[in-house]
């Protein structure tokens, strides 16, 4: 098998900064690998590992002010080289790719029909009418259902699943040799992501191409790729065969990543940490297990048959009523968690802000402390909103960004007259910061100053501040890198012990629900369609949908090498 | 406030661990807590030190400083408070052009015509009397005969005042109208445009309708029937802008009100108990202050030109005032005569300021944008 890309000691150095004050910030720092012909390479690492700027250097997709150096080898030419005419004759041609966010990497105002017709007359040449036949042959191909009525959609009218499975058979309408996805599957749901998986590895079989597969996702790594090169901080850290990369990691970092992702089959009391995997310090993940929870422990929040509609305008005066949630019911007990689960527009988040009433619900009762929330006048509504509090999905979106963490942090004390004056209320501030684990100078500093990570930590304190019996965290990890995902568990862990709180945990990702849940409720269509303790969901399924939705779960590598197998 | 260390750092929170004290956690270095904290550079801070790092926006700042300047300096009378003095010939050029030649100004009619009539009528005039007498008092009578120059360093106008004079008399009250009439638009068009976006429903529907009614109206046919109602003078053409000029800016806020009461941060405070004000005010105001900045001096400069329109048309500054405006529009006659100094200066001085002003506004932009912070 002869290379088809060679990337050698690749370096990219991003110049920033104004006249005067010229900085360079090197990204990638010396990487070299082969892509085979006909193979599945992942690239797997970290935000700010250098993967996605190794990905695009290939084709130069990079922003302007980007240098690089090194080698890259197309079948024996030099991409660093090679001019703009010849980069524009191999992009889409040869090389195509596929980008996260499929929303935004079609272009809204043109039908899927031209879009899927442009390389097709651009690069291979074809008649308008040929190239309309084509692009219908290849949605087909792609598993789009009732192709010739999509040709004239536009983007809007499909589904997330669905613009990927467009981007996809965009990129091979000319039936390139590498195909670079770029965390392609990131943006949908688990069973969408499936089919993504099993579409790109079907198309690679039939198409013999390589594919160059960029993931922060061990699991879909496993299952998809051939080769992985594992990545952090801008270098290779370790390459290899997959099953050699799985079965046995020598570098420390890849047995850290593989180590601190919870996983669906065991749960441990804590996750391993990356940075303390590496240092070999405590081996978190080989502990007893949690200790029992009290089974009998006090109620704190009970539901009942919560219902939310939105109204949607239709024709002149009409409106249409949609049930975003309907008949929900659960207890939870102090100390407990329960997990939601769900696909996207299953109404796990709508129900979480129903709770707190940041969305008025349409029907049904939330009992909190022998009081229906839902029916409290706005003064003890104030009283309540203390004892139950919210973390929110996006960390970069739910801090203030004008605020200093010590503002933050001191609102809402001030609000609920926490604290006699404000120099007490600073001084709880800084317990309280030291207790999520940051530093004592994150008071005066602002949230731009920090990673996902560290804003996530500072949204739980700011929950804190108020003494809450209740957090709901809705996605609370899933912006978050795999370490850093690590560290918050372990972090709400840890609070959860020592203040007793009860969560309503929020999440897409099975795995992360089943580590952190005692109960777990499955949402489809704004309706629990199943509810029990979170061992028996996994081990014993009821439900057909929570079937699929496990069944949908990447596992990452499985000794026997037919990983693509569904499980 | 540079925040003496707290003995507090280590102690458990009050009252913030039902289960007992709180363990001290092990990533934190607690007893590292003498050296005095640093304190993070804030928002305003940051963003001076990225406005002085653009030096359009530095060198649009000095000039719009220098103006500011020279208005004060008007307003306390230090410069130009004798703006109606007649102190040169009747429509005098500037300095570099030269006295105008072969016109012999102010020997039109000499007095030595008139005191030696032709005829000698003393006989039948009844005043005739009286007239060494009345000479004799106007002998007396001190009159202080200036002589009138010849040039003055940016010409005179038809009166003989000063045209630099007027021109910085003129600067107070049309910066003045337009930075006043600018603020008030921008509090109307802020305030109505949160409660539009944040709240939506029946009182959004409501102030749409009044931006409406508003926007329906030709904006020249809005500020004359304002203009009508509200009588002359320099407060009228203020309010008379501000009530005028909102519009623009309210939609603007709107929008961006809306967008913000949807983001995760104004939840976050909702969840936390801030009320419908402090969420409005304390939480979106300052991450939208960016876009509110710009389209004030946006309405500055515009109000600035309003006003020279109003004043051209008659409805602007009262006639013992002066503003470019009304300088502009005395300009129109004296032109045909060829004296285009009047006009050259108000439009130099206008066009100076506007521009200053504008790409400084840009700067803060650029400087407070939330979006570019971190890009650096």
């Amino acid at each position: 098998m002869t290379a088809l890309l060679s990337i050698q000691a690749l370096q990219v150095a991003f110049r920033l900064g104004e006249r005067g004050a010229k900085t360079v910030v090197p990204a990638v720092k010396g990487v070299s690998f082969d892509i085979p012909e006909n193979t599945t390479l992942a690239l797997v690492g970290e935000s700010g590992s250098g993967k996605s700027v190794t990905a695009m250097s290939i084709l130069n997709l990079l922003p302007d002010n980007a240098q690089r150096s090194g080698r890259i080898l197309w079948q024996g030419r030099d991409l660093l080289t090679a001019s703009r005419p010849e980069l524009q004759a191999l992009r889409g041609r040869e090389i195509a790719c596929v980008f996260q966010d499929p929303m935004s990497s079609l272009n809204p105002v043109f039908s899927i029909g031209a879009q899927l017709c442009e390389p097709l007359i651009k690069h291979l040449g074809m008649g308008r009418k040929a190239a309309l036949a084509r692009a219908e042959e290849l949605l087909a191909e792609t598993g789009l259902p009732e192709p010739k009525r999509r040709l004239a959609a536009y983007p809007h009218e499909l589904s997330g699943g669905q613009q990927q499975r467009v981007m996809i058979a965009m990129a091979l309408a000319c039936e390139p040799k590498l195909l670079i996805a770029d965390e392609p599957t990131t943006a949908l749901d688990v069973t969408i992501q499936r089919q993504i998986l099993e579409l790109i590895a079907r198309m690679k079989d039939k198409l013999r191409m390589s594919v160059l597969f960029i993931s922060h996702d061990l699991g879909v790594v496993g299952e998809i790729s051939d080769r992985v090169v594992v990545m952090r901080h801008g270098t290779v850290r370790e390459q290899g065969d997959v099953a050699q990369i799985f079965s046995a990691p020598q570098d420390a970092y890849t047995r850290a990543l593989l180590a601190c992702r919870p996983s669906l089959t065991d749960t441990p009391a804590r996750l391993t940490v990356i940075d303390e995997h590496i240092t070999g310090g405590t081996t978190a993940g080989s502990a007893a297990p949690a200790a029992a929870k009290d089974p009998n422990a006090p109620v704190v929040l009970a539901v009942k048959s919560l219902a939310k509609s939105f109204f949607i305008k239709q024709g002149l005066f009409g409106k249409r009523e949609f049930k975003a949630v309907q008949g929900v019911n659960f207890q939870l007990r102090r100390g407990h968690t329960l997990g939601v689960v769900g696909e996207s527009g299953s109404g796990k988040t709508t129900m979480g802000l129903t709770l707190l009433r940041l969305h008025e619900p349409t029907g049904g009762e939330v009992i909190f402390d022998g009081q229906n929330l839902l029916t409290l006048n706005d003064r003890d509504r104030q009283l309540m909103r203390r004892r139950i509090q919210i973390v929110f999905q996006n960390p970069y979106a739910s801090l203030n960004p004008r605020f200093t963490i010590g503002q933050t942090l001191i609102e809402p004390m001030a609000i609920h007259g926490i604290g006699a004056d404000t120099a007490e209320r600073e001084d709880r501030a800084r317990a309280l910061l030291a207790k999520v684990g940051l530093l004592p100078e994150t008071f005066f500093k602002y949230p731009h100053e920090f990673s996902g990570g560290q804003r996530q930590r500072v949204a739980i304190a700011r929950c804190l501040t108020l003494n809450p019996e209740v957090l709901v965290l809705d996605e609370a990890v899933s912006a978050l890198d795999v370490s850093v995902q690590a560290q918050v568990l372990n972090l709400l862990r840890d609070l959860q012990d020592e203040l007793g709180l009860a969560y309503v945990f929020i999440s897409h990702d099975l795995a992360v629900v089943r580590f952190i849940s005692d109960e777990v409720l499955v949402m489809k269509d704004g309706q629990v369609v199943e509810q029990a303790s979170a061992a028996q969901i996994l081990a014993a399924p009821q439900q057909d949908y929570t079937r699929r939705l496990l069944g949908a779960v990447p596992r990452g590598w499985q000794a026997p090498p037919d990983a693509l197998a569904p499980p | 406030m540079t925040a003496p260390p707290r003995s507090a750092y280590g102690a458990p929170p009050q009252g913030g661990a039902p289960g007992g004290p709180a363990k001290p956690d092990p990533r934190l270095p607690l007893a590292a807590a003498p050296t005095p904290l640093q304190r993070s550079e804030g928002v305003w801070r940051t963003a001076w030190r990225r406005f002085k790092g653009d030096r359009v926006a530095m060198t649009s700042l000095v000039v719009v400083l220098a103006f500011i300047a020279l208005i004060i300096a008007a307003a306390t009378g230090a410069v130009a408070s004798q703006w109606q003095r007649e102190l040169a010939v009747p429509n005098a050029p500037p300095t570099f052009l030269g006295p105008r030649a072969g016109e012999n100004t102010g020997t039109l009619a000499g007095p030595e015509a008139t005191a030696q009539p032709p005829v000698d009528l003393s006989d039948i005039d009844p005043l005739a009397p009286r007239y060494a007498e009345w000479a004799e008092r106007a002998a007396k009578l001190q009159t202080a005969e200036t002589t009138k120059v010849d040039t003055l360093p940016l010409g005179a106008d038809r009166l003989g005042r000063d045209v630099l004079d007027k021109a910085i008399k003129g600067t107070e009250i049309s910066v003045f109208v337009g930075i006043l009439a600018a603020l008030l638009a921008t509090v109307i068009g802020t305030v109505l445009g949160a409660l539009a976006g944040f709240f939506g429903g029946k009182v959004g529907d409501f102030l749409e309708w009044l931006y409406n009614v508003f926007t329906a109206v030709p904006d020249i046919l809005l500020i004359f029937a304002f203009a009508a109602v509200l009588g002359r003078g320099v407060d009228t053409v203020v309010l008379i802008l501000a009530l005028t000029g909102w519009t623009g800016l309210y939609r603007q806020v709107r929008a961006e009100f809306i967008k913000h009461s949807g983001r995760e941060y104004v939840r976050a405070a909702e969840a936390i108990g801030a009320s419908a004000t402090s969420r409005m005010f304390r939480h979106i105001l300052p991450n939208v202050s960016h876009v509110i900045l710009v389209r004030m001096s946006l309405l500055v400069v515009g109000f600035i030109k309003s006003e020279v329109i109003l004043s051209y048309l008659g409805l602007g500054v009262p006639i013992d005032q002066v503003s470019w405006g009304t300088m502009l529009a005395e300009a129109q006659g004296e032109l045909i005569l060829g004296h285009w100094w009047q006009l050259a200066t108000a439009t130099a001085f206008m066009a100076v300021f506007v521009t200053a002003f504008s790409l400084m506004a840009d700067g803060w932009r650029d400087a407070l944008d939330p979006k570019l912070r971190g890009a650096e």
